[in-house]
């Protein structure tokens, strides 16, 4: 049942247009990112030979090219999450499910699944592209998984994040702008962490980039995974008490 | 025999607005329930409620014996619900539209196609299956919504208005095809098109203001009580001579050779009456027997209230 759900969602992104000039922007800017990297690097290389303990690939171009990947797709998520469900809102077609022998769990985990394995090939795009230097030297393979289950990790919450708004409203583009707004201030918040006083751990822990900097890091710490998993969490049991109410409301 | 739909004080508000009221009827196999009312009465209020859309203020639902509320799942198994839009997705072909509403109903993989080539075909969408939703007119469209309605050959058929924006064609196709479902199966539809209540219709439930306001049987060949037939004949007798046939309270003449009979609690069938108006050699041109006045019924409900 969540895979048939799943499927027609990811059937019916990739038969718009828009994921796919999504999925072609996302590739171009990063290539060009990278290639930026690989340039440093290459100039760099001179120095770094003399140096002991000198950074490696692995440093100066995975790690950087997995954070842009993750402000990036956070850029992204919105729009591919923004229809999920107040589209089907907006054109009736949620009483298709709502009329199904489905539970509603089973309908926002169908949605959830198909935007995740949308998001499965942005993550594998980027896995390819790191992989790639491979070819021409050494990578460090566990930072690297680290990293990929990092931004793997915040293209999840985020998903789940837009999934919930996207249940607010029948309108597609309040759901995106609700969804940026929440996912910027996750990843903005810990700003005001570098500030003295009692709350700013507590900011910390909230922001986004703090855990995730962590697993880029090569740093997994089951704290980390709890936090990305209670976003995860919170959000569906949250789109799914919403849309429960929705056959109450007035 | 056990009910497919029973409602039991069934209530709806929205904010302090009653759409339904204390609503209870039920449902029986191979009934065809029309729920007639004008725009606002509570039809569509009703059939989302039973079709699992919108929950009730009050009041309890069984489908096919299963509570809605408590066991919505098992229940909804039983149902194939048609909403006012259809619910399509402009994207997909009518096929893989059919396909996935087929799964959504758990049926297995083997049997989908089958029923899918079923539901086409009772349908009339053969030869639109790999065409676009987006692209099909309104008719074929309101086709798909109802082939994605009985798809899963469910027990309790819930349309909501099914025949808008069909054409006169169409819709005796789809007329036809619910009366087809009507006969093992329970179709429950709203309109607000009388015609189509005494064409498909085996029950009329009339609505009003969200309380049920009138409810019979319209069994197609008895002439009940209270009924009459229009006539017209080639060599008209005398209008006393008319009235003095058996089974006929009183006659009035309309027009030449053209009679109004009020039929009593005796009479015959129809046929039988046709049989002695034939016997009695006044060249019967024409005999139609009018329905018992549900347009005066529906017109009198409907319009009453709004003076007081």
């Amino acid at each position: 049942m969540i895979l048939t759900i799943a499927g027609r969602e990811l059937r019916s992104l990739f038969l718009s247009p828009l994921a796919w000039s999504l999925l072609a922007m996302m590739q171009f800017i990063l290539a060009w990112l990278f290639l930026v990297q690989i340039e440093n690097f290459t100039r760099l290389q001179p120095r770094l030979a003399s140096m002991e303990s000198a950074p490696g690939l692995t440093d100066l171009i995975v790690v950087p090219l997995l954070g842009n990947v993750a402000i990036i797709a956070l850029l992204l998520v919105p729009l591919l999450s923004m229809r999920l469900i107040s589209e089907e809102l907006r054109s009736g077609t949620f009483s298709l499910l709502l009329s199904a022998p489905l539970s509603i769990y089973q309908i926002v985990l169908g949605k959830y699944l198909g935007l995740l394995a949308m998001l499965g090939v942005i993550l594998s795009m980027s896995a390819v592209m790191a992989l790639s230097l491979l070819a021409g030297g050494e990578l460090d393979l566990g930072r690297l998984a680290a990293g990929l289950l990092g931004l793997g990790l915040v293209l999840a919450a985020a998903a789940a994040i837009g999934l919930y708004f996207s249940t607010l409203s029948p309108q597609p583009v309040v759901a995106a702008v609700g969804s940026y707004g929440l996912l910027l201030f996750l990843w903005l918040i810990n700003l005001a962490a570098g500030a003295e006083g009692r709350g700013s751990a507590l900011f910390a822990w909230i922001a986004m980039p703090t855990h995730f900097d962590r697993l880029l890091s090569g740093l997994v710490r089951s704290s980390d995974l709890i936090y990305f998993m209670l976003c995860i969490g919170i959000s569906l049991i949250l789109a799914t008490r919403r849309l429960e109410s929705l056959r109450t409301q007035p | 025999m056990e009910p497919l739909i029973k409602t039991e004080g069934l209530y709806r508000y929205y904010g302090d607005h009653c759409a339904v009221r204390a609503l209870g009827f039920e449902l029986y196999p191979g009934e065809v329930l029309g729920l007639l009312g004008p725009n606002g009465a509570g039809k569509s209020s009703t059939l989302r409620m039973i079709a699992g859309n919108l929950a009730p203020s009050a009041g309890h639902i069984w489908l096919n014996g299963v509570k809605l509320q408590t066991d919505p799942i098992r229940a909804k198994r039983a149902l194939g619900y048609l909403p006012e839009n259809p619910p399509l997705y402009p994207e997909l072909t009518v096929d893989e539209y059919l396909r996935y509403c087929a799964r959504l109903h758990r049926i297995s993989g083997a049997a989908v196609d089958e029923a899918v080539s079923v539901a086409k075909s009772r349908c009339g969408l053969d030869e639109v299956g790999r065409r676009l939703i987006g692209n099909l007119s309104k008719g074929y469209q309101q086709r798909a919504g109802i082939a994605q309605a009985i798809v899963h050959d469910p027990m309790v058929v819930v349309l909501d208005e099914p025949t808008v924006g069909l054409d006169p064609i169409q819709i005796r196709e789809i007329r036809s095809l619910i009366c087809n479902l009507g006969h093992e199966r329970g179709v429950i539809l709203s309109t607000h098109i009388l015609p189509e209540v005494q064409a498909t219709c085996s029950r009329v439930l009339i609505l009003h203001r969200g309380e049920q306001a009138y409810t019979a049987s319209l069994k197609q060949d008895t002439c009940q009580s209270g009924s009459s037939l229009l006539v017209r004949l080639a060599r008209p007798p005398e209008l006393a001579a008319i009235a003095a046939m058996p089974g006929i309270r009183s006659a009035d003449q309309l027009a030449q050779g053209q009679y109004r009979l009020h039929l009593d609690e005796t009479s015959p069938s129809a046929s039988s009456l046709a049989e002695q108006l034939v016997m009695a050699g006044w060249g019967v041109e024409e005999l139609v027997p009018e329905r018992p006045g549900l347009e005066q019924i529906f017109v009198r409900i409907t319009s009453g209230e709004q003076g007081g």
